[in-house]
C-alpha cells in the first residue's frame, strides 16, 4: 500500500528537523534529496548545508569522508530508508571506521516518498534499519519512534564520544512544494569554502 | 602471474609525491601492495569500502574538506561506481583522481575478466572522462601527479588506468 500509512507513528520528519535545526547552526549538514532536503531548506538554507539531490545511498558515504578528513568538526548526516537501502554496505564501512564526530540520522518513512510514495522495504517494520546497523557493528544504535525518543537520542548523540546512528520512525508525509533557489556546484563550491573558512580560522586559534 | 612489488612502490611513492593525504579502496589482486602501503603509512588515512560506488561519496566529502584524495579501485568497481560519478562527482563538480586496475585486457588469461576489460575504455569515453594509461613505472609517478592536478584544476573525475605491463611481472 502506498504512503506507508501502516506505521505505528506520530512523528513527522519536518518537526524533527525542525527541533534539531538550532543545533545545526555550527554543523557539517548533509542531507538526502527531495522531501528532506526541501524541510530543511525552509527552515532557513546555511553555508555549511550540503543537500545531496540525487546519487541516493551516498550522503552517508560523504559523511564520513568529511568526518575523517575532519575530526575536529561535528557531522550530522541526515539520511532515509529508501536511500540507505541503497547503500547497506554504507552501514558496515561506517562501523569499520565509526568517526566519532559524525551522527547518522536515519528518517524511516516506510516510503519512497519523493519519488510517488511507494512501500519500501521497511514498511511495517518488515526490514529493521536499527538492526541492520547494530548487525552491522555501529557502535551506538538507537531506534526512536516518538519526538520525545528522537531528541534524547539526538542529545546523547551530540554528547557522545562514538559515531551515533539513529533510526527514526516517522509519518510517510513531505512538503506541498519542492523548489531550492542553489545549483548543485555553487552548493558544493559553498561549502567547500565554508569549510576552508572554520579551519583556516581553527588553525590561527591553535597557533 | 605474480603482482609486481618493485611496481606497486613505484606507484605509492607517486602517490605520496602527488600530496595524497587520504585513499579510499576496495582490494584487489593488482592492488594488494599498494593497500599494504597504506595500511602502513601513519601519514594516509585508508578507508576500505564495502562497495566501489560508497568511495565517490567519501571522495567527495575528503575534496570538500580540501583534502587531497585518490581512489583505488578494480576496473569492474568503476563499472560499478557509474552513477556516483555521474549524480555526484559531476553533477557537483567534484574531482575525483582515480587509479583503476585494468584487469581483462591484452594478455588476460581469466574469461570473467574480459568483458569488464573490453568495455572500460568506451565507457570512460561516453562519459567524457579523461584518462590515460599507466604502463612504464618510470612514468607512473609523474602521471600520478598530472592526474590528480588535472582532476582539481578541472573539477572533474580522471582515471589513470594501471596496465598489465606495470602491474604485473
Amino acid at each position: 500500500m502506498a504512503y506507508g500509512s501502516k506505521l505505528t507513528t506520530d512523528m513527522k520528519r519536518s518537526d524533527c528537523i525542525k527541533a534539531l535545526y538550532p543545533e545545526l547552526a555550527d554543523r557539517l549538514v548533509v542531507t538526502i534529496m527531495g522531501a528532506c532536503a526541501q524541510e530543511l531548506y525552509d527552515l532557513g538554507d546555511r553555508d555549511n548545508f550540503f543537500y545531496l539531490q540525487h546519487a541516493m545511498g551516498l550522503a552517508s558515504s560523504i559523511g564520513l569522508g568529511l568526518a575523517s578528513s575532519l575530526p575536529n568538526q561535528k557531522v550530522v548526516v541526515l539520511d532515509g530508508d529508501g536511500s540507505v537501502l541503497m547503500n547497506l554496505g554504507t552501514l558496515a564501512t561506517l562501523a569499520r571506521y565509526g568517526p566519532p564526530n559524525l551522527t547518522h540520522i536515519i528518517f524511516d518513512n516506510g516510503s519512497l516518498l519523493s519519488t510517488g510514495g511507494f512501500a519500501s522495504h521497511t514498511t511495517s517494520g518488515i526490514t529493521d534499519l536499527a538492526a541492520i546497523a547494530r548487525g552491522a557493528g555501529c557502535p551506538k544504535v538507537f531506534a526512536a519512534d516518538n519526538n520525545y525518543q528522537f531528541l534524547e537520542a539526538c542529545a546523547e548523540a551530540f554528547d557522545s564520544n562514538e559515531m551515533c546512528t539513529i533510526v527514526a520512525k516517522v509519518e510517510a508525509v513531505g512538503p506541498d512544494h519542492f523548489g531550492m533557489d542553489i545549483a548543485l556546484p555553487e552548493n558544493a563550491f559553498r561549502l567547500k569554502r565554508y569549510i576552508k573558512s572554520i579551519t583556516n580560522h581553527e588553525s590561527r586559534i591553535t597557533h | 602471474m605474480t603482482v609486481s612489488r618493485d611496481n606497486s612502490l613505484a606507484i605509492y611513492r607517486g602517490i605520496k609525491a602527488a600530496g595524497v593525504k587520504s585513499i579510499s579502496a576496495l582490494p584487489e589482486t593488482w592492488l594488494v601492495y599498494l593497500l599494504q602501503l597504506a595500511e602502513d603509512d601513519p601519514d594516509v588515512h585508508l578507508i576500505e569500502v564495502a562497495k566501489e560506488e560508497e568511495a565517490i561519496g567519501i571522495a567527495a566529502g575528503a575534496y570538500l574538506a580540501g583534502q587531497p584524495h585518490l581512489l583505488l579501485m578494480q576496473n569492474h568497481g568503476f563499472l560499478a561506481a557509474i552513477n556516483g560519478i555521474v549524480s555526484l562527482a559531476m553533477s557537483y563538480r567534484i574531482p575525483l583522481c582515480m587509479l583503476i586496475a585494468l584487469r581483462g585486457h591484452w594478455g588476460e588469461p581469466y574469461p570473467w575478466h574480459t568483458q569488464g576489460g573490453i568495455h572500460t575504455e568506451p565507457v570512460l569515453r561516453a562519459l567524457g572522462i579523461p584518462f590515460e594509461y599507466a604502463r612504464d613505472p618510470a612514468k607512473v609517478g609523474l602521471q600520478i601527479k598530472q592526474a590528480l592536478t588535472f582532476a582539481q584544476s578541472s573539477l572533474s573525475p580522471v582515471a589513470l588506468l594501471l596496465d598489465r605491463e606495470l602491474m604485473e611481472d
